[in-house]
């Protein structure tokens, strides 16, 4: 089922690292997408995936696989690059007022929705006001907590004034859940029929079977090289590689390197891609032992990272810090323990007056990601070692999510998505209001402060040295303890030519592959 | 009036079907909420913690989930009775319209699979019987165990992996075809499941072939048969076969009412969107009204099938008849 939804919270808002992977014909004559793409002729791809969207409403969409549907159908006013910048998407240009406080986007002309009709400021206007209006229920909401009021000044520009500065803004709305609906349409219509803007539009749909996207002739941009794009539902993830052998399926993502590397062979390469999500031991503060600094200590110091990477996860992935996107990257040695120092633990937790040990009660999911389990049993074997006891306690991911969500739990071991803009990503856990905080289960006013502060900076020096401060003060209090990063496999038959896998497994650039 | 009427055997069986039925959706219902979390939470996973409470409100509204749970419960079975099945609210479309159409792809791969599984079964169980303990039994034996005992998962998905690498055959990755669209290309999708699931029933029948032809065998009348110098083929054909049919029948259709639910996993590893998969996809999302419905479409036809097999021995044995 839904790969690690933990995992699709990242693919919400997460988008791509690794433009180094780009993956390239090793032996045949290296292709150029851009030549190669000039002179296809399209051709009909078909990817295969493990489930099919469990909704094609874009505001509501946190699957990993209707993101990934979603994105391309409907645009969004900024968009990401692959390298994860910021750039233009149905806003050409932006404009911040001197305080910070307005925001006016130049919306891009000519461009028109699946239907047929234009797309204006009345429909920014809409979406942006719908979004943020509870009654809608849309997941990004909170990302507009600080859009006070959204005017639509005239046909192609919106303006949004704004009751605190927001530097994260810009990238919050480049998410498929900030995509930009027609101000005609309504919830019930766009969930059997996408209206978007996107470089493709649906063209059939067979529940729990496949989903059939067209190439979108009337696109703003470049238009899309594939006539095609079949989304195919094969259940099984080995049933995909035998798929993908005998040339039936020519793309997928995996994020278990046991079956991607059965993927690999003569016709099919498989590109590795670090990801945003990150898997932690997730410390609740505010309860029992754990409301002991040094007791947290004591446990992030008794943990050797790489250990539990190498049992849990083949060490497949990177020792990570709090902050996993590239350009805010946390560094993995700045933190007390950066090794494991079981002398230390001890030291941690005399001072804390617990030498005879403590007992963290722990939930750990099943079913939602392959490693959970091991991590959690990992973990506990080097805890034991400091005295500190894990009493694991397994659950089916449903009963999981339940918890978690109520933060009934001293521990959790988790996969948690993660986000290009810090503040996006650690805002809503770490701040005393963030709607999180009671799960994340730490907050202080030091980083209440800080938080404000990476908000109302625009300098983008100036806010990585903030969120390096975020990422010391988190680890300085072992809020949570960070351990690692994953990969995922992005497998293509070697027909496929342009495609550039991003974090996660995000299709963005789907618009630019073709077929030989 | 009432009392003769109950002693007529198939308005019993009618009545005990739907009193069946009744428990099963009561059950399914029950469990169904027994499972932690709800369509929300599985829809937006650890995000549903985002939510505020009016937008939980107003999901939960939508989903119908504010309702009692006795009111839930009676306004499905009410409205089954109309022939609406539910809505799936993750394919946008009626539960009715989803099981017509997954359906038929089951019950073409159940019966294909009983086809594989006699053909494979009755032989082999003869063929045991025909020489108790010698070696051709204990290779029948051997096969049946295999069949027992190697899980549908590894069969399927080594012949999935075999085929598909080594001779490129593997119609299950393309998408899936209608009998009636593509007869030819769907043929080629079920041969691999049918298969795996028939190789996997083929050794019960097996088993009770042996049984049932060794016990006939000993009876006085294949004796006299023997002497009044019945030709050996018409008596293992007529005599012996003909009068072990009954267990035989019996077990195929057992075999066969747990197919339409079973075949789960072969379905999920070959792709087919049959009704197994169905009710594994609406687990997954928590879709309340389709596993409800689909539950009990799935037993509904399992005591249809066990009905008819009531009535198959009928015919098969009078002795059955005169009871």
């Amino acid at each position: 089922m839904s790969t690690a939804r933990w995992a699709s919270l990242g693919a919400l808002t997460a988008t791509g690292v690794a433009a180094a992977l780009v993956i390239t014909g090793c032996s045949a004559p290296a292709s150029n997408p851009s030549e190669g793409g000039s002179n296809a002729s399209g051709g009909d791809l078909v990817i295969g995936v493990t489930s099919d969207p469990d909704t094609l409403f874009p505001w509501k969409a946190t699957q990993f696989q209707a993101v990934n549907v979603l994105q391309n159908l409907y645009g969004t006013l900024t968009e990401f690059d692959e390298e994860l910048n910021v750039v233009p998407g149905l806003a050409e240009s932006w404009d911040v007022s001197d305080d910070g406080l307005t925001v006016t986007f130049h919306l891009r002309e000519g461009v028109t929705f699946a239907d047929g009709s234009a797309f204006d400021s009345a429909d920014v206007k809409y979406s942006l006001d719908a979004i943020a209006d509870e009654a809608t229920a849309a997941v990004a909401a909170s990302s507009l907590a600080s859009v006070a009021a959204v005017e639509a000044t005239d046909e192609s520009t919106v303006t949004l004034t704004l009751s605190a500065p927001d530097a994260a803004l810009p990238a919050n709305l480049a998410v498929i859940n900030m995509a930009m609906l027609s101000s005609d349409d309504t919830e019930e219509a766009l969930n059997t029929t996408p209206n978007g803007t996107g470089p493709f539009v649906l063209e059939d749909r067979s529940p729990s079977q496949s989903l059939t996207l067209a190439k979108n002739d009337d696109y703003w941009g470049d238009t899309a090289l594939l006539d095609s794009v079949e989304f195919r539902v094969i259940p099984d993830e080995s049933s995909i590689v035998s798929a993908m052998q005998s040339g039936n399926v020519q793309l997928a993502v995996f994020d278990d390197p046991l079956v991607a590397q059965t993927a690999e062979g003569a016709n099919v390469e498989v590109a590795t891609t670090p990801q945003l999500s990150y898997h932690a031991l997730q410390l609740n503060a505010t309860r029992g032992d754990l409301a002991d600094v040094n007791v947290r200590l004591a446990m992030q110091c008794a943990i050797d990272r790489q250990e539990v990477l190498d049992t849990a996860a083949l060490g497949e992935g990177e020792v990570t810090g709090p902050i996993t996107s590239p350009a805010f990257k946390s560094d993995p040695e700045a933190r007390p323990c950066p090794e494991r120092d079981l002398d230390k633990a001890a030291e941690y937790l005399k001072k804390a007056g617990k030498e005879d040990g403590v007992t963290v009660k722990t939930i750990v999911s099943q079913g939602e990601y392959a490693t959970s389990v091991n991590e959690a049993q990992n973990l506990k074997a080097q805890l034991a070692d400091a005295n500190i006891t894990l009493d694991l306690e397994v659950l089916e991911s449903g009963a999981f999510v339940d918890r978690w969500i109520a933060a009934d739990f001293d521990a959790a071991v988790a996969l948690n998505g993660g986000r290009p803009d810090p503040d996006g990503m650690y805002g809503r856990y770490f701040t005393s209001t963030g709607n999180l905080n009671q799960v994340a289960g730490y907050s202080s006013p030091e980083l209440d402060a800080l938080f404000a502060e990476g908000r109302e900076t625009a300098d983008p020096e100036k806010r990585k040295e903030i969120y390096a401060q975020v990422s010391e003060n988190l680890e300085d209090n072992a809020a949570w303890i960070w351990l690692f990063t994953s990969y995922t496999y992005t497998a293509t038959a070697s027909t496929v030519d342009g495609f550039t896998p991003m974090a996660n497994g995000s299709l963005q650039y789907l618009r630019t592959t073709s077929l030989q | 009036m009432f009392r003769q009427l109950l002693r007529n055997s198939v308005l019993r069986r009618i009545l005990a079907a739907l009193g069946t039925l009744f428990g099963v959706a009561v059950f399914v219902f029950l469990m169904l909420r027994a499972i932690p979390g709800d369509q929300i939470s599985s829809g937006l996973g650890t995000e549903a913690a985002a939510l505020t409470p009016a937008q939980r409100e107003a999901l939960e509204a939508y989903y119908g989930l504010d309702q009692p749970l006795v009111v839930q419960f009676f306004s499905w079975l009410g409205n089954i009775f109309t022939g609406n099945l539910g809505f799936s609210s993750r394919a946008q479309t009626s539960v009715l319209d989803l099981t017509a159409a997954a359906l038929p792809v089951t019950f073409e791969l159940a019966i294909f699979s009983i086809v594989i599984a006699l053909a494979i079964g009755i032989p082999l169980g003869m063929l045991s019987a025909s020489k108790p303990d010698s070696f051709r039994d204990g290779v029948g034996q051997v096969v049946g165990l295999a069949g027992l005992s190697i899980p549908a998962f590894l069969l399927g998905t080594a012949l999935l992996a075999i085929l598909a690498q080594s001779l490129g055959f593997n119609p299950n990755g393309q998408g899936y075809a209608r009998l009636f669209d593509d007869p030819l290309l769907n043929l080629q999708q079920m041969l691999l499941p049918s298969i795996v699931l028939g190789f996997g029933i083929a050794a019960p029948i097996m088993r009770t072939t042996r049984t049932a032809v060794l016990e006939i065998r000993a009876n006085d009348f294949i004796r006299t048969a023997k002497a009044k110098g019945v030709p050996p083929r018409r008596l293992q054909v007529r005599h012996v076969l003909g009068n072990a049919l009954v267990p035989i029948v019996t077990m195929t259709g057992l075999q066969f009412g747990y197919l339409l639910g079973g075949a789960v996993v072969v379905e999920q590893i070959f792709s087919l969107p049959g009704i197994g998969r169905q009710v594994l996809l609406g687990i997954q999302q928590k879709e309340y009204a389709l596993v409800q419905s689909t539950v009990l479409v799935i037993a509904l036809a399992f005591v249809i099938v066990n009905l008819l097999t009531d009535l198959l021995y009928r015919v098969i044995d009078p002795r059955v008849r005169a009871a």
